[in-house]
C-alpha cells in the first residue's frame, strides 16, 4: 500500500476574507466538508430538540402543571420527535457516512459529488421549513402554527376538519423535501461503495462501517418512498379533494398507519445500523482485536434489513387487526431479535481475550452495549402482542424507544465523535472532559429512562400534557425530569469540549488510536484529495498488515 | 367454548419458580395494594388482564434470564480483559471468529424466540377469538373529541364518560362485550386493570370484552392521541353487583326527571344552543354532538373526568370551559348570571 503521508495543510496561511471562505463551504461538493455540514446541522437541531424535551419534562414534573398550555405542549412533543429523528439522527448519520465511507474504501470522493451537495441542502431546507412553522400562519402570537399532530401524524387528525390552518402542511412538506435529500444520499452511498472501492478491496474486505452503511442506504431507498407517497396522498386529501384517509367520506385511518409504519419501522433500523457500524469499528480498536465473526456480522445486518421490512404492524397491535395478523407480526418481531442478539454476542466476543483500553470512545461503546441489550429486551416484551395491548401508547414505549435512541444510538454516536474528531479536526478531544461527559450523561440517562418504564406499567399514556394525581405517577415523573436536566448539562459539557478542543486540543497526528482502517493512513485532517495515490489492500485491516508485516491479516483471510 | 373466569393459561411449576424470582415485577403485582395505583397493569381483576399478566410474567422471566447471562459476560469482559498497567505492548491473540460459537448463539436464541412466540400466540387467540356468550352485556362505545359515549342497545340506554357494568361471577360469567366506534379521530379505550387497550378507529368497528370479577371503580383514559384535550379524556368504570347494576339500568331508562320548580332553567336550556349538542330524554333536547345529559347527576365527574360534578364546577364549565379543559369543544355559553344560575339548578335536577 503506497499512500504517501505528506501532511498538506488545509488551514489557510494569511487568511482570506470570511465571505470567500463561507462561499467555499456553501458551494462545496467535497464529501468531507458536506459531512461536517451535516454533523454541525444535526448538532444545532440536537440542542433545539433538547430544549423541546426540557419543556415537555418541566410541564410533566408535577400533575396539573400549567407551565405551558396544552396546545404548546402538543406542538412540543410533535416537534421534538420530528426534529430528533429527521433533523438530528438521520443527518448526523449521513454526515459520518459521507465523511468516512470514501476514506475507508480508498476513494477520493463520493460517486456523485454534486448530488451529494444537493441532498444536503434539501435536508437543510426541510429543517428550516419545519421550524418556519413557528412563525408562519398565526405567527409568534399564540406560539405560531407548528404541527401538533404527533410525529406520526395519524389520520384523520391530520385532515382539514381536525387540523385547520397550515401546521400539518409544514410537517408534510418539510419531510417530503428532506426525504428526497435522504434518497439522494442513499443512492450516492450505494453507487460509491459498489463502484469506487480501491484495488484489492473486495466487498468481503470492506470495513464493517461501509457494509452497514450500504444496508442502511438500501433501507432508505425502500422505506422512504411509502412515507413520501402517503404524504403526497395526505396533501391530495387536504387540498385536491381526495379521501384516501378521510374517514368521514369512506377513507381509511388504518391505511395511513400501514403506509407510515412500513416506513417507520425500517426507519428505526436506518437510525440504529450506523450506530452498529460505529461500535463495530471502535470496539475492535480499543480491545486490540479484530471484530469477532466479520462474515456473520454482515449476514446478520442483511437479515435485520430484510426482516425489518416485515415487522411494521407491531406498532398497530391495538388497532384491531384479527388474531392471525397479530400473530404473524409477533413472529416476525420476535425473529428479528435473533440477528440483533447475534451482533451483541459478536461485540462481546471481540472484547473477550482482548486488552481493553477505557478511553472515552470505548466507555461510550460499553454503555451502548449495556443499554442496547436492555432496549432489545423491552422490545421483546413489546413484541408480545397481549403484553403490548397494555404497554403500547404508554410511557413504557416512550422509555423503550428512548433507551434505543439515546441509550443505544446516541451513546454510539458520542463514541464516534470522540473517535473520529481527531481525524476530522486534527486535534484530540479532551479526555477528562470526555469522561465527565460520559459519567454525567450515564447517570442522567438512567435516572430518566429507567424510571420512565414505571409510569407506563402503572397506566400512564403518552402524549398527555398533564396527568391526574393519585395514580402513582407523580414522583416518577419528577425523577424523570431531574434526569433530563442532568443529561442537558452533560450535553453542554460535550459541546464545550468540541469547541475548546478545536482551538486548544492536543495535536492528533495521523493515527492517534493505533487503528487499522484506511482513514488513519492519511493526515488529520486529510488532504482535500484524500490519498496522494490510491492504496491497494490485501486484507480487512490494511494498517494492521503494515504495522505487523510478520503476522498480516492477509495470511489468514 | 365457555369463557373461563380465571386465568386460562396454566404455568408449569418451573416457570412459576422463575417467575417468583422476578421480584421487581412481583413488587408491582400486588393486587391488594390498590391505593398505590388504580391503573396498575399488574393488578388485574378481569380475565383479559389476568391472561396478559400471566404471559407478561413469563416474558419478563425469560428476558430477565437473558439479561443476567449477557450482562454477566459483559461485566466479566470489562473486568478480566482490561489492559493492565504493567502490560507489555504486544497485541493479544487475534481471533477472527468461531463457527461453532456462532452456531450455538444462533440456535439457542431461535429456540427461545420460538417458545415466546407459542406462548404469545396462545394468549392472542384466547383473548381475541373468545366467543360471546348469551349472558353478555353489550355496550357500544363511541369515541369523541374529548369524551366517551356509551350506548347499551339491548337496554335502550345512552350515557357518557362513566361506564356501569355488572360484576362477572367466574362460575356463571356475565362479561361485557364492547363495540368500539369513533365519531371523529382515533381514540383508545384503556382501563389497565380490566384489559389491554383497543383503539377506536373511525369508519371501523373494533371489539373487546371484559369480565371484572371484583366490584369497584376502575380508572383509565384515552390512550391514542386524539387532539388538544387527549389528556383529559378520562374513563371511569363502575363494576356493580348484579342488583346495583339492575337498579342503575332501571334509573337510566327513565326519561328525565321533571321538576316544576326549575322550569326557568329548563327554559334557558331548551331555548339556547344547548339543545344543538345535548340530549335530555323526554324533552325537546335531542342533540347528539355532546354527551347525553338525561341523568347527568348520576355521574361523579363532568367533562369526561376533568372536574368533579359539583354545582360550582358545573357552573364554571358552562361559563368558561377553557378554565377546566382548554381546547375542548364545549363553547362558552355567555349566559347572564341569573340565566346561568337557573340553568345550573335545572341541571342539578337531572338525576
Amino acid at each position: 500500500m503506497s499512500s504517501d503521508v505528506m501532511a498538506i495543510q488545509t488551514r489557510e496561511v494569511g487568511g482570506r476574507p470570511w465571505v470567500e471562505r463561507l462561499h467555499e463551504w456553501v458551494t462545496t461538493v467535497d464529501h468531507k466538508r458536506l459531512g461536517i455540514l451535516y454533523i454541525l446541522y444535526a448538532l444545532l437541531f440536537l440542542l433545539i430538540g433538547g430544549i423541546e424535551a426540557i419543556i415537555i419534562r418541566v410541564q410533566l414534573m408535577r400533575p396539573h402543571s400549567d407551565f405551558v398550555s396544552p396546545q404548546v405542549f402538543n406542538r412540543m412533543f410533535t416537534m421534538h420527535g420530528t426534529t430528533m429523528i429527521f433533523f438530528v439522527v438521520m443527518p448526523v448519520m449521513f454526515g459520518f457516512a459521507n465523511y468516512l465511507v470514501p476514506l475507508m474504501i480508498g476513494a477520493r470522493d463520493m460517486a456523485f459529488p454534486r448530488l451529494n451537495a444537493f441532498s444536503f441542502w434539501l435536508t437543510a431546507l426541510g429543517g428550516i421549513l419545519l421550524y418556519f412553522s413557528f412563525l408562519g400562519g398565526s405567527g409568534l402570537y399564540g406560539a405560531g402554527n407548528a404541527p401538533d399532530v404527533g410525529w406520526w401524524a395519524y389520520a384523520p387528525l391530520t385532515s382539514r376538519a381536525f387540523s385547520p390552518g397550515h401546521s400539518t402542511d409544514y410537517w408534510t412538506i418539510a419531510l417530503v423535501v428532506s426525504g428526497f435529500g435522504s434518497i439522494g444520499t442513499a443512492i450516492n452511498i450505494i453507487a460509491t461503495i459498489l463502484s469506487m472501492r480501491c484495488p484489492g478491496m473486495k466487498l468481503s474486505r470492506m470495513p464493517l462501517l461501509a457494509w452497514l452503511t450500504l444496508v442502511m442506504s438500501g433501507l432508505v431507498l425502500i422505506s422512504l418512498t411509502p412515507l413520501s407517497a402517503a404524504q403526497i396522498m395526505l396533501l391530495v386529501d387536504r387540498y385536491l379533494g381526495g379521501h384516501f384517509f378521510d374517514t368521514q367520506a369512506g377513507g381509511s385511518a388504518a391505511l395511513w398507519m400501514h403506509f407510515f409504519w412500513i416506513f417507520g419501522h425500517p426507519e428505526v433500523y436506518i437510525l440504529v445500523i450506523p450506530a452498529f457500524a460505529f461500535a463495530s469499528e471502535i470496539i475492535p480498536v480499543f480491545s486490540r482485536k479484530p471484530i469477532f465473526g466479520y462474515p456473520v456480522m454482515v449476514a446478520a445486518t442483511i437479515c435485520i434489513g430484510f426482516i425489518g421490512m416485515s415487522v411494521w404492524a407491531h406498532h398497530m397491535f391495538t388497532v384491531g387487526m384479527d388474531s392471525n395478523a397479530n400473530t404473524f407480526f409477533v413472529l416476525t418481531t420476535m425473529a428479528i431479535a435473533v440477528p440483533t442478539g447475534i451482533k451483541i454476542f459478536n461485540w462481546l466476543g471481540t472484547m473477550w481475550g482482548g486488552k481493553i483500553q477505557f478511553k472515552t470512545p470505548m466507555l461510550f461503546c460499553i454503555g451502548f452495549l449495556f443499554q442496547f441489550l436492555i432496549a432489545g429486551l423491552t422490545g421483546i416484551m413489546l413484541g408480545s402482542a397481549p403484553f403490548n395491548w397494555q404497554l403500547s401508547g404508554s410511557y413504557f414505549v416512550v422509555a423503550h424507544f428512548h433507551y434505543v435512541i439515546v441509550g443505544g444510538i446516541l451513546f454510539a454516536l458520542f463514541a464516534a465523535f470522540y473517535y473520529w474528531y481527531p481525524k476530522i479536526t486534527g486535534r484530540m478531544l479532551n479526555e477528562r472532559l470526555g469522561k465527565l461527559h460520559f459519567w454525567l450523561f450515564l447517570i442522567g440517562f438512567h435516572l430518566t429512562f429507567d424510571v420512565m418504564h414505571i409510569p407506563g406499567i402503572l397506566g400512564m399514556p403518552r402524549r398527555i400534557y398533564t396527568y391526574e394525581p393519585g395514580r402513582g405517577w407523580d414522583t416518577m415523573n419528577f425523577l424523570v425530569t431531574i434526569g433530563a436536566f442532568v443529561q442537558g448539562i452533560a450535553t453542554l459539557v460535550f459541546v464545550a469540549n468540541l469547541i475548546i478542543s478545536y482551538f486548544k486540543g492536543a495535536r492528533a497526528g495521523n493515527d492517534p488510536w493505533d487503528a487499522w482502517t484506511l482513514e488513519w493512513s492519511v493526515s488529520s485532517p486529510p488532504p482535500v484529495y484524500n490519498f496522494a495515490s490510491i492504496p491497494t489492500v490485501a486484507s480487512r485491516r490494511p494498517l494492521w498488515d503494515l504495522k505487523h508485516p510478520e503476522d498480516p491479516d492477509s495470511r489468514y483471510e | 367454548m365457555r369463557i373461563r373466569g380465571s386465568s386460562n393459561w396454566r404455568m408449569p411449576l418451573a416457570v412459576q419458580v422463575i417467575v417468583l424470582l422476578c421480584v421487581p415485577a412481583g413488587a408491582l403485582a400486588d393486587p391488594a395494594d390498590r391505593s398505590f395505583s388504580p391503573t396498575n397493569i399488574f393488578a388485574p381483576v378481569s380475565t383479559p388482564a389476568h391472561s396478559i399478566l400471566g404471559l407478561s410474567l413469563f416474558v419478563l422471566a425469560v428476558t430477565a434470564a437473558i439479561f443476567v447471562a449477557v450482562f454477566t459476560l459483559l461485566a466479566y469482559c470489562v473486568r478480566k480483559f482490561r489492559k493492565r498497567d504493567n502490560d507489555d505492548i504486544r497485541e493479544p491473540p487475534q481471533v477472527y471468529g468461531s463457527n461453532q460459537i456462532e452456531l450455538a448463539w444462533t440456535v439457542i436464541p431461535i429456540l427461545i424466540v420460538f417458545v415466546l412466540f407459542l406462548a404469545t400466540a396462545r394468549v392472542i387467540h384466547a383473548i381475541q377469538d373468545a366467543p360471546k356468550p348469551a349472558t353478555a352485556v353489550e355496550v357500544t362505545a363511541i369515541g369523541h373529541q374529548f369524551w366517551w359515549e356509551f350506548r347499551y342497545p339491548a337496554l335502550g340506554i345512552v350515557t357518557a364518560n362513566e361506564l356501569h357494568i355488572p360484576v362477572s361471577d367466574p362460575v356463571r360469567p356475565t362479561p361485557t362485550f364492547l363495540k368500539l366506534l369513533s365519531a371523529d379521530t382515533d381514540h383508545s379505550f384503556w382501563v389497565p386493570r380490566l384489559a389491554g387497550k383497543t383503539d377506536l378507529i373511525p369508519n371501523r368497528v373494533n371489539e373487546m370484552w371484559i369480565d371484572p370479577q371484583l366490584t369497584g371503580i376502575y380508572l383509565g383514559q384515552c390512550a391514542q392521541y386524539c387532539g388538544t384535550q387527549h389528556a383529559k379524556m378520562l374513563l371511569r368504570v363502575s363494576v356493580d353487583s348484579r342488583e346495583d347494576f339492575e337498579a342503575w339500568v332501571r334509573a337510566q331508562r327513565q326519561s328525565a326527571n321533571q321538576d316544576e320548580k326549575e322550569n326557568a332553567g329548563r327554559h334557558v336550556f331548551e331555548t339556547t344552543a344547548c339543545v344543538n349538542c345535548h340530549a335530555v330524554a323526554g324533552t325537546n333536547a335531542t342533540g347528539r354532538f355532546g354527551p347525553d345529559l338525561t341523568h347527568l347527576m348520576s355521574r361523579r365527574t363532568i367533562a369526561s373526568g376533568a372536574a368533579e360534578n359539583t354545582p360550582e364546577k358545573l357552573r364554571l364549565w358552562i361559563q368558561n370551559p377553557d378554565a377546566i379543559k382548554p381546547g375542548s369543544l364545549m363553547p362558552a355559553m355567555k349566559l347572564s348570571d341569573p340565566d346561568l344560575d337557573a340553568l345550573v339548578r335545572y341541571l342539578e335536577t337531572l338525576r
